[in-house]
């Protein structure tokens, strides 16, 4: 399909969309950029966001030694049982779902008792240092003192139980990120003989890198690029962490983060307490991957990092830069649209779409924030759409419209995509290959090429094989 | 020896990884059957969402599912301005003809009426004929089959209209595969039946490619045959673990005399035949010749395989009305159950068993509302060496080496679930090379190795060199 003349695009915002969801979509260079965010979904506008609890969950569930105990009926620890990709180098106790599995005389009577039988028996199955309970909508209304049974438990076992306040309705997924983020913070611990806001500076050249959760080894590929540059990884927010590693984070220097719409507020609370300045980066794509290690070392101030980081960089992306040509070569000209989960995502993908020669045509995101958006207005192509909390039939629309050759995005976007005859990139968090750093750039490149220039898209576009009667 | 031993834990205080999901998860899937509808969660935004991930995820297809989107203020002062304005936006954007309401954890406790709130809406809009289906859905209240079972009564009870006596028969059908589905259409049409089939996703969550999108899929059972099913001269529900409080079957015979003819899902000899013999003894016609071949080629399979499924010792998971059928074609085969468990909590199940057990010729063990940490205990303990059943069981391949044939739902870690074929005769038949290839399978895998280490001892040892010692 021709892409159509930008006008039309935004009569079409006024003409066929529901009322209250035009606020949320701009046209760059069509309309003022006053896009709104930040806010709740709309009743029965089919919003691709999950809920507070699922925020917290995608968070805290790389911590791999802790035990993952929701706090609910069954459903939710159901849904959320391994989907996720994150990979451990030691205990597998993370890849459990458990729930108290709430039936009505517990919703009728309460559950505390049975919440602090949960964790009992858990905790001597299991031997853990760390326990997360995550409350859910049902728990949140009938007001189970979640703190008090922690601590109980807590002082009971002598280890850690953290209440993840969850309930789904207190908010969209943004909240649960925070809310995993107290979690963490309670965790933390003021290293010995520091005082608080004063810790800085105390570990070396030693980072915490916020913000990936080791889908597909991914934390591992930035830590090994980070150690040939003379950086250790203190630890990840919270991919491959453990629950004695996350306790020691005040120890580092310097937080990296990528993943800003979960752990900003992370990163700004630890600075308070700990004194440790943050810095955003993004290794998605050549560019982003490159300028993010340079700002890592100029963060150092020391001229052999910086030369080391210069190496690591021209040594990779010697390797990188011809397969990318390569693909570049093919790709040109081509039209992606991008709906994921957070803004740093978006904008890290807008820029790498164009390493590999795609314009981007339409870009949203779950639970991008305000500032991010500003970013994705500025590098934005004039005409591209850019929206908050889409939902399918804003998703068909646009990538009609706009004539999208592919769709960047989750589970639940991929089968739509599919059906409209688009090309589809999975970047959701149950991958099971990397999309981080130089592999992950070339990786990137060739799974746009392989989808883009798949040989079903003949059939289905009508270029090859035809029934007879259809002649 | 026989020991069969029902275990039971309704008071377990911990569910060490799920093998069943909520009530509305198991609620969205019929109204997916029904011509031009669409479904509304009544709850918070994430449990439409979860839902619709999973669901999208087992068929690969697009599921959308409006949801109310309760925050904070609509959990204190009541939902239902969220719920009319959900009501609202869904009819604008999906023009359907009927939608389901199902509620949620959260609106059950906080004592959400929906049909109250339905009635309002309705009548606030003029839309007095407008088929709103609501349907008490609360996670806590049951598992996904309780939660599609009521659904489908409800839609059953929402459109059924008193009506003059015709020669249909009612076909009433669990959460089956599309392909699954369509075999049984297709028996139906061999039989000459005339039928109305509920509910029907076989083309709406399995839809062929088309140039124009749309967004509620073509297919699905029409409004007006539903409201013609009183009138029918039987129904054949395929439900014979459902609770009659939630039995569409049983409603439409209490309340319009239908005789109700409850079969398990047509799958194994036994079960199809059930369902072949009936489908001739109602219509009064022979059994067509191809149904008979197909009959005759699954015992050739039958005898093929039977030694091979004789080494089998398999278990058996997922929703209740599955594992029995499954069972019988286990135990038909020789591939004979040493574990069955379901997430669900099914006193029929039990009973249904009890006799299909007794044929078995080691202990087998029956496990109701399990958990996946319990059945892998089990597993253990029993020497299994085959799993039967969704995706989710996918720890005892990884955990234990047994390996797994999907079947159910939901299958998210492979693709085509909904092109799965298990009923009939010929769905038994690839059902059944599906288990015997797995076994086989996993057989030549490692009998070089077994048998290797099991009696290879090596040369003497004083016979051997003792080069550089």
């Amino acid at each position: 399909m021709e892409r159509c003349d930008d006008m039309s695009t935004v009569n079409l915002l006024k003409d066929q969309l529901v009322e209250e969801r035009k606020s949320f979509i701009v046209v760059k260079g069509r309309q003022k950029n006053q896009l709104k965010c930040e806010a709740d979904s709309i009743a029965g506008c089919v919003s691709q966001r999950a809920c507070v609890y699922c925020g917290a969950r995608v968070v805290l569930n790389p911590v791999t030694d802790a035990i993952h105990l929701v706090h609910g009926p069954i459903g939710c620890a159901s849904y959320t049982w391994d989907i996720r990709g994150s990979l451990s180098s030691g205990s597998e106790l993370y890849r459990n779902s458990f729930s108290t599995d709430l039936k009505e005389n517990d919703v009728i009577f309460g559950s505390e008792k049975k919440l602090a039988r949960a964790i009992d028996e858990l905790v001597e199955k299991y031997n853990a240092g760390l326990v997360f309970v995550y409350s859910t909508c049902v728990v949140g209304v009938i007001g189970d003192d979640l703190e008090a049974v922690c601590r109980a438990a807590a002082k009971k076992h002598g280890i850690e139980v953290i209440p993840v306040q969850s309930s789904g309705f207190i908010g969209n997924k943004s909240a649960g990120y925070r809310a995993a983020c107290d979690a963490l913070l309670r965790l933390i611990e003021l290293p010995a003989g520091k005082l608080p806001g004063r810790t800085a500076g105390s570990g070396g050249r030693s980072v915490n890198y916020l913000g990936d959760f080791n889908l597909a080894g991914e934390a591992w590929i930035i830590t090994n690029y980070l150690k040939s540059m003379g950086v250790d990884v203190n630890v990840v927010f919270t991919g491959d962490a453990t629950h004695q590693s996350l306790k020691k984070a005040a120890t580092a220097s310097l937080n990296i983060m990528q993943c800003a719409g979960s752990m900003a507020y992370l990163a700004r609370r630890m600075e308070e307490l700990y004194g440790i300045p943050y810095l955003k980066v993004s290794f998605l794509g050549l560019e982003d991957t490159s300028a993010s290690l340079r700002k890592i070392a100029a963060a150092f101030k020391d001229p052999e990092m910086m030369r080391r980081a210069e190496e690591l960089i021209a040594r990779e992306t010697a390797g990188v830069r011809p397969v990318i040509e390569q693909y570049r070569e093919k790709l040109r000209g081509k039209k992606a649209a991008i709906y994921v989960g957070g803004g740093f995502k978006a904008i890290s993908l807008v820029k790498q779409f164009r390493e590999i020669g795609i314009d981007v045509v339409m870009v949203g995101t779950q639970t991008g924030r305000e500032e991010e958006y500003q970013t994705l207005h500025d590098i934005a192509d004039d005409g591209t759409v850019i929206l908050d909390d889409a939902n399918p039939s804003e998703l068909e629309k646009f990538m009609l419209e706009k004539g999208a050759h592919l769709l960047v995005g989750g589970v639940k976007e991929r089968p739509l995509a599919y059906k409209l005859g688009v090309a589809f990139i999975d970047h959701n968090h149950d991958r099971k290959h990397p999309l981080s750093g130089f592999v992950g750039a070339i990786n990137f490149a060739r799974e746009v090429y392989s989808t883009v220039c798949s040989p079903v898209w003949k059939y289905t576009r009508g270029m090859g094989g035809v029934l007879h009667a259809q002649e | 020896m026989h020991r069969n031993e029902v275990n039971t834990r309704h008071c377990r205080n911990v569910n060490e990884n799920p093998c069943n999901m909520c009530m509305p998860m198991g609620g969205i899937l019929p109204f997916k059957g029904i011509e031009q509808s669409m479904v509304i969660i009544h709850g918070s935004q994430g449990c439409s969402t979860y839902m619709r991930r999973h669901i999208a995820e087992h068929f690969n297809e697009p599921v959308d599912v409006g949801s109310s989107s309760l925050n904070e203020k609509g959990t204190i002062y009541g939902g239902a301005g969220n719920l009319k304005q959900a009501l609202d936006n869904i009819r604008k954007v999906y023009r359907p003809r009927l939608i389901g309401v199902l509620t949620s954890c959260l609106a059950e406790t906080i004592g959400e009426d929906i049909d109250g709130i339905a009635r309002d809406y309705l009548h606030e809009r003029g839309l007095a004929d407008f088929p709103l289906v609501t349907v008490s859905t609360p996670g806590y209240g049951g598992s996904h089959a309780e939660g599609y079972w009521l659904a489908v009564k409800r839609i059953v009870a929402k459109l059924a209209r008193p009506t003059e006596k015709h020669a249909g028969i009612n076909v009433i059908v669990p959460n089956l595969s599309p392909a699954d589905i369509r075999e049984i259409k297709r028996i139906l049409e061999l039989m000459r039946v005339k039928y109305t089939l509920v509910p029907d996703f076989s083309d709406t969550l399995d839809s062929p490619y088309t140039r124009t999108y749309k967004k509620i899929p073509e297919g699905g059972t029409r409004l007006a045959d539903i409201e013609q099913m009183p009138g029918a001269a039987a129904t054949i529900q395929l439900g014979v673990t459902v609770d009659e409080s939630i039995s569409p079957g049983h409603y439409l015979q209490n309340e319009f005399g239908v005789p109700l003819y409850n079969l398990p899902v047509p799958m194994g000899i036994e079960n199809t035949d059930l369902l072949v013999n009936l489908l001739a003894r109602l219509t009064g016609g022979k059994i067509p010749v191809i149904l008979e071949q197909e009959r005759g080629r699954l015992l050739d399979c039958m005898i093929d395989s039977h030694k091979y499924n004789a080494r089998g010792r398999s278990v058996v998971f997922g929703e209740p009305e599955l594992v029995y059928a499954v069972v019988k074609v286990c135990v038909e085969n020789g591939v004979f159950p040493a574990v069955v468990a379901t997430g669900s909590r099914s006193a029929r199940l039990e009973e249904l068993l009890k006799p299909v057990v007794a044929e078995c010729p080691l202990e087998v063990r029956v496990v109701n509302e399990a958990d996946f940490t319990r059945i892998r205990a089990c597993c253990r303990d029993m020497g299994v060496n085959i799993a039967i059943g969704h995706s989710d069981g996918k720890y005892l391949t990884e955990k234990e080496g047994i390996p797994l044939v999907r079947t159910g739902f939901p299958i998210h870690d492979r693709v085509g679930g909904q092109r799965l074929l298990s009923v009939g005769y010929v769905g038994t038949t690839m059902f059944l090379d599906r288990i015997t290839n797995t076994l086989l399978e996993n057989k030549l895998k490692n009998y070089r190795s077994s048998m290797y280490q099991k009696f290879y001892r090596g040369v003497e040892e004083n016979n051997q060199c003792s080069v550089g010692s």
